[in-house]
């Protein structure tokens, strides 16, 4: 048994604490702790990537209590790619943070953020449904923290709606969860699947009813239409670096889609195995119709940005939800592609709108500002990459996902709602980079606006992000290869169950 | 009557009158509905354990009956995140209020006064 496996979720959830008791007014020295944090989980992802790369699974019994009896953490190849991604994300977010001063508008920052990192790597951590929800809470709360964070009355009353929403969320998981431990007895996932297995059919309703009920908590997460409300005024409203970093909050959701189903209802299930894909298929398909319609009608570019995570959870989605390995495959690609694509995009906008003064963000011709050359340079590849055009990452991603869904059930609507999304949000795009860059161009008279702080080095974070999504491109064929063998793991039925609950 | 008609019935009125207040368009209601709806679920989390009285919570040897102690657990950590949670949104709340001027959940200013509206307020404008 490693320890390495517990360590993401110790280490942020030592550091916030002793931040929060010992580093209350100590700027500089919270940055640095946050920071080599953030290097810390980073360099315990790639190990942990490393380690689950031979395809062992690993499983950690908190306390030394046996599965089912005791709470497990569990290491797969997935659980170890969204370690990295999430540490990848949070470490530059981090530095965006710091040198754009972010960090400085309010209290309690870097406690807040650790503990926000706490919540998300326990989430991919864990092997038990009650854990989950107890790791869900912790992310949650935190994120209320952050995306409050720096005040103003915009934000107060964007995230009263959150919490608000969040809470009748939080209310259903535990009822989900209530109905499957009372059907089933267990509340270790791959025990539950068990039980599920060999549940008598009288069982069957009650066991559907907790199981698309748990779906639908992951669908709000993952903002998947009709559940999608809260996503846009929470992420428009918030500060950028917070939105960039809420980009893998709706990855948590897929991936908890994606883990709960395949280890409750997989093949193993007899009738209830993929009971949930048939719903979520549409909903998919939905959320990503309206995602991109809503980036076409932004009148802000914040909002565009929201609407774009919006439809692209909803690419995300539609490929998790044909459940095969190879959609499967294809759908962990494009999932660290859209996530820092869409941090990118928000941290874009950020730098724009700096830079225009009183218009901000909206979406209109202004006189022309400050460094428009190099920012028209950076939204311009930030767009390519959102809309999935080559030579980013949003191409083979979207690619992929084309060529794994043609033989499935409904693979046709997905390529026809890919492609025909795809038109919009290129045009959407191309629209809004004329209105900025173009008519402003054009439009006499002068930006009164303060130069923004570290204009370089907050631009260097995007661009850094921008390579991760060129080295996702470059490093294509291992990165697949890494990623297909994370979907045959996934869809090996029993391999999960089997290293979590050992032999018998 | 037995205890599962009034356990159940307390779910569904409790989970009834939550919704409801949560759909209300101020920020009262929605926090009282949110409370309404932990406590549903807090007592819906106990029968999920089945409802057994008189029976010891652990399993011996010699004990052939016995009810489950687990959902007790899985209560006491829902009873405490809902209170912090309820205690984090009322303290939200009021500062949304006190920041935007309205208790509106969508956060739109009162437009059209009711008939309760001083009429002081209208001879100012």
């Amino acid at each position: 048994m490693s320890h390495w496996l517990i360590a993401p979720v110790l280490l942020p959830a030592l550091l916030a604490p002793l931040m929060l008791l010992f580093l209350r007014k100590r700027l500089m020295e919270s940055r640095v702790v946050s920071v080599a944090s953030c290097l810390a989980l980073l360099a315990m992802a790639c190990l942990l990537v490393v380690q689950a790369s031979d395809g062992t699974i690993q499983s950690y019994a908190l306390g030394d209590w046996r599965a089912p009896f005791g709470i497990i953490l569990a290491l797969d190849r997935l659980s170890a790619l969204m370690l990295l991604i999430t540490a990848t994300l949070a470490l530059a977010v981090m530095i965006y943070a710091v040198v754009t001063g972010l960090d400085r508008k309010g209290w309690h920052f870097h406690p807040l953020f650790q503990f926000q990192l706490l919540g998300l790597n326990g989430a991919f951590l864990t092997g038990d449904l009650f854990n989950l929800f107890v790791f869900f809470e912790v992310l949650l709360i935190a994120s209320y923290g952050l995306m409050l964070h720096g005040g103003g009355g915009a934000r107060l009353k964007a995230g009263v709606q959150y919490v608000v929403v969040n809470l009748v969320g939080s209310t259903l998981f535990l009822v989900a969860v209530g109905l499957l431990y009372g059907a089933t007895g267990t509340l270790n996932m791959a025990h539950m699947g068990e039980r599920v297995a060999q549940a008598p059919a009288g069982d069957h309703g009650l066991i559907l009813a907790g199981g698309l009920l748990m779906i639908a908590v992951f669908a709000l997460k993952a903002a998947v239409v009709p559940l999608h409300f809260w996503l846009p005024r929470t992420y428009a409203s918030t500060s950028a670096p917070v939105a960039a970093l809420f980009a893998i909050m709706t990855k948590v959701g897929a991936y908890c889609i994606l883990r709960f189903t395949t280890v409750v209802f997989g093949d193993g299930a007899g009738e209830l195995a993929w009971a949930p894909a048939p719903y979520l298929l549409p909903a998919a398909l939905a959320t990503m119709l309206l995602g991109f319609i809503g980036v076409l009608g932004a009148r802000q570019l914040r909002h565009l940005a929201a609407f774009s995570v919006i439809g692209s959870m909803g690419t995300l989605v539609s490929a998790i939800a044909v459940f095969t390995p190879e959609a499967t495959a294809a759908a962990l690609y494009y999932l660290p592609h859209s996530t820092f694509a869409a941090a990118a995009l928000f941290l874009v906008i950020d730098q724009i709108t700096r830079r225009r003064g009183d218009f901000g963000d909206a979406l209109s011709p202004s006189p022309a500002f400050a460094r428009a050359g190099p920012l028209s340079a950076l939204f311009f590849l930030t767009a390519i990459a959102v809309v999935g055009l080559p030579p980013l990452s949003g191409f083979p991603g979207k690619l992929l996902i084309l060529d794994a869904v043609r033989d499935a059930p409904g693979g046709w609507w997905i390529w026809g709602f890919i492609l025909g999304t795809t038109v919009i949000s290129l045009l959407a795009f191309a629209r809004a980079g004329s209105v900025l860059f173009w008519k402003s161009a054009a439009t006499p008279g002068e930006i009164q606006a303060a130069d923004p702080v570290a204009p370089v080095a907050s631009a260097l974070v995007v661009a850094a992000l921008l390579a991760v999504l060129a080295g996702l491109t470059l490093a294509g064929g291992p990165v697949s290869g890494y990623l297909n063998d994370t979907a045959e793991q996934i869809f090996e039925a029993g391999a999960y169950g089997g290293a979590i609950l050992g032999p018998g | 009557m037995s205890i599962e008609f009034l356990v159940a019935t307390a779910v569904g009125v409790l989970s009834a009158a939550g919704i409801y207040l949560v759909l209300r368009a101020r920020t009262f209601p929605v926090v009282l509905g949110l409370a309404f709806m932990s406590y549903a679920i807090n007592v819906f989390l106990f029968a999920s354990g089945r409802l057994v009285i008189n029976q010891p919570p652990i399993w011996g040897k010699d004990v052939a009956a016995y009810t489950d102690p687990l959902p007790q657990a899985l209560v006491l950590t829902a009873i405490v995140i809902a209170f912090g949670m309820t205690a984090l949104v009322v303290v939200l709340a009021l500062r949304a209020y006190l920041e935007t001027g309205t208790d509106q959940v969508d956060g739109l200013a009162d437009e059209a006064p009711g008939p309760d509206s001083s009429p002081s307020r209208e001879a100012g404008q």
